[in-house]
């Protein structure tokens, strides 16, 4: 059932919230120990939600919509690990912003859901708590870092899902799994409450099973909020009904030599019929893209260096038990509590930041940043939206990049830029592989042009149906 | 540019993480071959251009000076490893 439809049979009373959670939280039941989408289930608070729901005379617009929640979302009260073993006992004592919405609009909270750990990986492998599987074939992933949210919606155990997005991590698990993946112009919805990784970057936003639904969760959550500086309250764009005259514009740098021939021919397909509808193909270059993802880790790790210095073993979080002094406190703390990945991402920030090389390296990134900006900036002087693959590929087995970082980094090549430009970007599924495993097409649009990307996609989305 | 092992010590100081020889010789390997695909960045032109920092380009936003609900002290250390008196504790710094 769409969201439109649960919260109408909810509103007229044909279906009860408790009744819609009881069949959710037995789906997971089933399914969960062989897919792993969640860390916790909350099933006390969500019958207990949906029991106070049953009572209310007037529901909120998200009345008995089942949501799942990645893990690096604050919930007063319901441990955050943010997939990491230094937050493993984490309990946060306030709502992000972002479930304070939720709550108003009635939304049923069902669970915390796995992720990479602080949101550093493309392939949830980087989790402290085990990997989550991809629905549509257990031996590969789901996508990262979100990838226990798009598992979740994936296999029916959430209608939706909320994950955030630093430099694909909503896009890329939706199109490995199937999913809506939509990553609002930056600003749109506020961070307060969700763990930082690149704060530059960091984006919540919805998946789902349709546009119409991510947009529905996305209106619930957007709007300003004094308790993030970045947040924003700018018009959305103006609404487009039809995919008539919208110019596609069609970067080379989508398309690079060599791109597996299955994404290609699906990407391919899907805007052949937005053309059948009246679109009009643009080719178009956005030369910088090619620095796109040298800039994107270079300025996320610098971020996420400083960012994580927060975990010291001494305010919250993991503290080692080997610790005679102050400086072995924080050494051993941090040895302890941090995997592999953010090991490695927060020495390449701290070499990106440490004096002698900051200029050259993080300095000249932000430089770059600017001029990847501008080119987008060209480049919607003359089309509507940008559309190409979401992923160089349809989902990789297990174990397939988890040893070579720079293999797992350039599986962001194509998401990365709607993160350096501040960009609304989505993904949509646009057929499958030979093997059943499903495909993504990503539609990037004018940075606070929230809407009309959601339109867009929403036709090109009817037109594939 | 080269990543020498005593680089990744440096480095691992710095970030307050305590490494084995073992992974710092890993670390060297792995960032080696990360910062080698990333030097390409420099062959990009950015003369004359300002810093990037985010799209809203906001920079020192002022909150009013007014006093809002927040947590009391005792929330604020309830997740500590180890509290006294609504405080932070650590090991003993001072002799």
């Amino acid at each position: 059932m769409t969201i439109a439809e649960i919260s109408r049979a909810v509103g007229e009373g044909k279906r009860t919230a408790t009744e819609i959670t009881e069949a959710a939280l037995a789906e997971i039941e089933k399914t969960d120990s062989e897919l792993h989408a969640f860390v916790r289930v909350m099933k006390d608070e969500a019958l207990e939600q949906a029991r106070d729901l049953d009572q209310k005379e007037e529901k909120g617009p998200l009345a008995g919509v089942v949501v799942a929640i990645k893990d690096n979302i604050c919930t007063k009260e319901v441990p955050t690990s943010c997939g990491s073993k230094s937050l493993e006992n984490y309990i946060p004592p306030y709502d992000a912003h972002v479930i304070e919405r939720l709550r108003e609009a009635d939304a049923i909270l069902i669970g915390k859901t796995n992720m990479d750990e602080f949101g550093m990986g493309s392939s949830t492998e980087f989790s402290s708590f085990g990997p989550t599987k991809n629905p549509h074939n257990p031996e590969y992933v789901p996508g990262g870092s979100s990838g226990g949210s798009a598992t979740a919606v994936a296999a029916g155990q959430a209608v939706a899902a909320l994950g955030s997005d630093t430099g694909g991590s909503i896009r890329q698990p939706g199109a490995f799994t199937g999913t809506v993946g939509f990553k609002p112009t930056y600003g749109r919805v506020s961070r307060y409450g969700l763990v930082a990784f690149a704060s530059s970057f960091d984006q919540i936003g919805p998946i789902t099973k349709t546009v119409d639904d991510a947009r529905r969760i996305f209106d619930v959550i957007t709007g300003v909020d004094p308790r993030d500086a970045t947040s924003v309250d700018r018009p959305r764009g103006e609404r487009i009904a039809t995919l008539k005259g919208v110019k596609i514009g069609i970067p080379e740098q989508f398309f690079p030599k060599g791109l597996d021939s299955e994404v290609a021919s699906s990407v391919e397909a899907a805007i052949a019929k937005a053309e059948g509808e009246g679109a009009i193909r643009v080719p178009i270059s956005i030369p910088t893209l090619d620095s796109a993802i040298s800039a994107y880790y270079l300025i996320a790790m610098s971020e996420a260096s400083s960012n994580l210095g927060r975990y010291d073993g001494v305010h919250y979080g993991h503290r080692s038990e080997d610790a005679g002094d102050l400086l072995s406190l924080h050494l051993n703390s941090r040895r302890e509590g941090f995997g592999d990945e953010v090991k490695r991402r927060i020495l390449l920030g701290t070499f990106s930041l440490s004096s002698g090389y900051q200029e050259a390296w993080y300095g000249h990134a932000l430089k770059v940043r600017r001029l990847i900006h501008e080119d987008f900036q060209k480049a919607f002087a003359k089309v509507d939206v940008l559309a190409g693959p979401t992923c160089p590929s349809a989902a990789f087995r297990f174990g397939e990049k988890v040893n070579n970082p720079l293999d797992m980094y350039l599986s962001d090549v194509f998401t990365v830029g709607a993160n350096l430009a501040g960009l609304p970007a989505i993904s949509i599924p646009s057929g499958k592989t030979e093997d059943g495993l499903p495909l993504g097409l990503q539609l990037m649009g004018k940075a606070y042009e929230d809407d009309p990307v959601l339109d867009i996609a929403e036709q090109i989305e009817k037109s594939l149906a | 540019m080269t990543i020498e092992e005593n680089l990744i010590h440096h480095l691992s100081e710095l970030a307050r993480i305590r490494l084995s020889p073992e992974e710092e010789g890993r670390y060297q390997k792995q960032l080696q071959s990360v910062i080698g695909y990333m030097e390409k960045l420099k062959t990009v032109d950015v003369k004359g251009i300002e810093p990037f920092v985010h799209v809203g380009e906001i920079t020192g936003g002022m909150r009013l000076d007014q006093v809002t609900p927040s947590l009391s002290p005792k929330k604020a250390v309830e997740n500590a490893p180890s509290s006294s008196e609504n405080r932070f504790v650590v090991p003993k710094v001072v002799e």
